[in-house]
């Protein structure tokens, strides 16, 4: 419950300079920023909380025409992007590992391979959106989606409620593209940082706490790949 | 600084791991299971979410107790969310 | 113990150890942040006020003659978004909170200095977008863009007016954000949690609510968004939407947010209340426990305000019951305060007049929410006058008079000078007199029938003589507003300079100049001693004459 920070007297060396004016030890830094990361990627459970909310409500009262939409997306393109994600999220890991053993070179290695592969699911995504285009799959006038729900030849899809899912499907990919692509401006950052030999065993903060908010974009995509990709399938 | 450090194989486990449960999830997917089909996509992909949180994330060796009190208000608030207003969804008379 | 000495105005203090405007918009001084801060929410203050003064004057005759029920419509719109979004969630936290948790716990500033000064950028940038939306025409959603009037039905500037409350909820998250992490990581060797002044705790509290909550607001804003631009249908019941998914999302925020509210000015008329009755607070550990359960009940019982919308009747029910449940915290606070007074030598100077109001007002609010939350009464007077007055009572009755307690009672660390304390008593009693005029007569008229949100009322003219009432009691009401303005700003120029510890008050902020230096401790303070230990500190008092 209670880690009070150690007592110090000003005047302490300040041998790494990047421990800021406020803060009494590394330690409470490093905590401190820890603490604010785990406690942001807390918000933003709340924040695409929301959009899941959302989505149970319609997926629950227009079942079929969520299982049609379904059904049009292109589950390889998501699986692979699925598995891009994972392997982003090795590599993110193995950058803090590499930072923790002072490996400097391994830490750009590992965050450029990570950057590409956000780059990656960025483009793979864009193809599917391409796709829902030319298709005419996105909401809005032109929106048009012909077909009958899953399972039931005589029941025709409702152009309102796959609009709803399609809305939904944008809305959400698109907020977790948009986080995606914040991530990899972070990686950017930090990796010319860690060009420049800033991170060692002992201050590897910033590599941490935005490798916390990669591995969270990830999970949101874990769970986002079944709820859009995989509805009904079995029919 | 005890910071705890995984091994190689550890990481490399999970990254399989993690890869096996996509594929699950796709494979599960076309069986027919009804309404367990969405259970068991969820519980994957709780399953994964879970390995990358401990593993990825390092909360199995953290000693703070607060990321863990922090992680699980955040889901008890998306309960709430969930929970209290699907109580006006699910008994709706209209 | 080591007290700085007063050399008479030369010492360096966070405000003279800088000049210059740059040295104001890049600070990441948590006190100067503050006063950043503190220009921002008077200034939108007094534009919500205007507004508020524009809807009494068409109110004064039964006859929409003032203005057209269009341009009412934008009023009470704006009036409440910036009120709600621009002044009340931000005022306290952003204003005495930052100035004063790192000081409370002993730290030389809050954990993200950086993250602070751009939560005040965001709150600016959002506070240019809302002039421009009025600038541009202004908005008449009613503050809580209801869907689909929001998304289908009007054609003013909903789009601008919520991105920019999208914006001004990041800077309330990251205020939290900030709280939370200072509490945490920053208090000095042994302020340990059951040491931590109330004031702490209530914005704790707040945080809790702010990184919550706010989320799912920005999410349902940005839904509301863009459901407007493309014609979405999320929420639109003509295109297969639920408009009462909108009210669960919007209202899963806007509930709790009125704990945001009201929690930070519950801490505040904490501190004043055992300053003035020089007394430990009575039970200290139920109040800090109060507040977090406000915090938490307070997320369980948001469709209170969508009783009469549709929801189903059993949710109507449990959400009804846990209502009630708000109550209970909420009175155990009540009670405390009053416990706290009691056999205490009490003395009645600005700071505790304003707690005085705070508590019986706050009081008033919570027993017509009562009445509200319960079925039958709420489908009588839900959307009329009795709902604005209930919030009113809470909100500036509580809430803004809190804010002037705090204000007058810190203004001294704040600015280092006195301000007239006759004036102050004078200002504060017209804040009493003029609130009460306002809105009590608002009761009454909800009781009797008159719809909010309507500018003419010409069908039932029985309806003037408290409208006329009320309108009266705004206007007196603006001049005790307009007061400590103008003694506050005098007295940076003309008042006393103000001693350490002018009211004898427990608390680290009260052992250091005022106004404190750039790094608040000039050594790290080790605390050794409980929360309102007024009884010792008056004894040693007692002992040893005070120096000034
Ligand atoms: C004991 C605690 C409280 C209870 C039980 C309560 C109950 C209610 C209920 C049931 C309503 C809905 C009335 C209707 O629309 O028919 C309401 C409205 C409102 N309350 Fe409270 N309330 C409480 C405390 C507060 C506090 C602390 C604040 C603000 C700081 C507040 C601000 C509001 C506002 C702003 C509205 C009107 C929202 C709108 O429709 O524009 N309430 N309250
Ligand atoms: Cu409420």
């Amino acid at each position: 419950m209670h880690t009070s920070p150690p007592a110090t007297v000003e005047g302490v060396a300040h041998e790494n300079p990047a421990l800021l004016h406020h803060f009494a030890t590394e330690e409470q830094q490093k905590n401190a920023a820890n603490l604010g990361m785990w406690v942001f990627l807390a918000t933003e459970i709340m924040f695409f909380g929301g959009m899941f909310f959302a989505y149970l409500v319609y997926r629950y009262w227009y079942f079929g025409d969520f299982g049609a939409g379904s059904q049009s997306m292109n589950v390889t393109l998501g699986g692979t992007n699925t598995a891009v994600l994972i392997c982003s999220s090795l590599t993110v890991a193995l950058a803090v590992r590499a930072a923790q053993l002072g490996k400097q070179k391994m830490i750009v290695v590992c965050l450029i391979l990570t950057m590409l592969l956000g780059l990656v699911f960025l483009g793979i995504k864009g193809v599917e959106y391409h796709d829902k285009f030319v298709e005419h799959h996105v909401p809005g006038p032109s929106f048009y989606f012909p077909g009958h729900v899953p399972g039931h030849v005589n029941i025709p899809i409702n152009q309102q409620h796959a609009q709803i899912f399609f809305s939904l499907y944008f809305i959400m990919t698109g907020l977790h593209a948009l986080h995606m692509i914040i991530g990899v401006g972070l990686f950017a950052f930090i990796t010319l940082h860690a060009m420049r030999g800033r991170y060692h065993p002992n201050y590897y903060t910033p590599v941490e706490t935005a490798g916390l908010y990669w591995h969270f974009v990830d999970i949101i995509w874990i769970y986002l790949f079944p709820l859009l990709y995989l509805i009904d399938r079995s029919q | 600084m005890s910071e705890h450090v995984s091994s190689l194989k550890l990481y490399i486990g999970i990254w399989i791991t993690l890869l096996i449960g996509t594929v699950l999830t796709v494979v599960v997917a076309k069986i027919p299971l009804g309404p367990f089909n969405a259970v068991v996509a969820l519980s994957i992909a709780t399953i994964k979410a879970t390995l990358v949180v401990l593993f990825f994330m390092h909360v199995k060796y953290t000693h703070e107790k607060l990321t863990r009190v922090v992680i699980i208000s955040a889901l008890c608030w998306l309960a709430i969310l969930l929970a209290l207003s699907m109580a006006d969804y699910a008994t709706r008379l209209w | 113990m080591a007290t700085a000495v007063i050399e008479t105005g030369e010492r360096e203090t966070y405000l003279n150890k800088e000049y210059g405007i740059k040295s104001w918009l890049l600070t990441v001084d948590h006190k100067r942040i503050a006063l950043l801060y503190l220009m921002g929410i008077t200034f939108f203050f007094f534009i919500g006020g205007f507004f508020a003064l524009l809807i009494r004057l068409e109110l004064l005759t039964p006859a929409g003659d003032l203005v057209q029920a269009d341009t009412y419509n934008k009023l009470f719109t704006m009036h409440g978004q910036i009120m709600v979004f621009f002044f009340l969630i931000p005022a306290v936290p952003a204003v005495l909170g930052n100035f004063l948790i790192p000081i409370m716990i002993g730290a030389k500033d809050l954990a993200f200095p950086r993250i602070n000064l751009l939560s005040w950028y965001l709150y600016m940038i959002a506070g240019v977008m809302m002039l421009y939306t009025i600038i541009n025409g202004g908005v008449d959603t009613g503050w809580t863009f209801y869907t689909p009037l929001s998304t289908e039905f009007l054609n003013t500037h909903v789009i601008s007016a919520g991105l920019s409350i999208f914006v001004a909820g990041f800077s309330s998250i990251l205020t939290g954000l900030n709280f939370v992490v200072t509490t945490h990581r920053m208090r000095a060797p042994g302020m340990t949690w059951s040491r931590l002044p109330l004031f702490v705790w209530a914005h704790y509290a707040t945080s809790i609510i702010q990184l919550l909550g706010t989320p799912v607001l920005a999410i349902t804003l940005v839904l509301v968004v863009a459901e407007r631009l493309f014609h979405l249908g999320i929420f639109n019941p003509a295109l297969g939407g639920d408009p009462l998914l909108f009210q669960h999302l919007f209202w899963f925020y806007s509930h709790p947010a009125v704990y945001i509210m009201i929690l930070p000015g519950m801490g505040i008329v904490s501190e004043i209340v055992c300053c003035f009755s020089r007394k430990r607070v009575f039970g200290y550990q139920a109040m800090a426990l109060a507040l977090l359960g406000i915090a938490v009940v307070g997320f369980l019982v948001w469709a209170h305000h969508m009783f009469v919308a549709g929801i189903s009747l059993y949710a109507a029910l449990i959400f009804s019951i846990l209502s009630y449940f708000v109550a209970v915290p909420s009175a155990i606070k009540v009670f405390n305060w009053t416990s706290t007074m009691y056999k205490g030598s009490i003395s009645y100077q600005t700071p505790m007049l304003y707690a005085f109001g705070f508590i019986g007002l706050f009081t008033m609010g919570g027993l017509t929410g009562l009445f509200l939350a319960s079925l039958g009464i709420d489908v009588h007077v839900t959307d009329t006058y009795f709902v604005v007055a209930h919030f009113h009572y809470i909100m500036v009755g509580g809430m803004v008079m809190a804010y002037l307690g705090g204000m007058h009672f810190w203004w001294p660390k704040i600015s280092g000078k006195l301000y007239p304390e006759a004036w102050g008593r004078l200002a504060a009693l017209l804040v009493f007199v003029g609130f009460n005029l306002t809105f009590f007569p608002q009761f009454v008229l909800g009781y009797m029938g008159m719809p909010r949100r309507y500018w003419d009322y010409s069908h039932s003219p029985e309806y003037q003589i408290l409208n006329v009432l009320s309108t009266a009691g705004a206007t007196v009401l603006a001049v005790g507003y307009l007061l400590p303005m103008v003694y506050f700003l005098w007295s940076m120029r003309y008042g006393k300079p103000a001693p350490d510890n002018p009211w004898n008050a427990a608390g680290l902020e009260w052992k250091i100049p005022s106004p404190p230096s750039t790094y608040n401790f000039e050594e790290q303070p080790v605390v050794t001693w409980e929360a309102y230990n007024y009884d010792e500190l008056d004894k040693r008092a007692e002992e040893v004459p005070v120096a000034h």
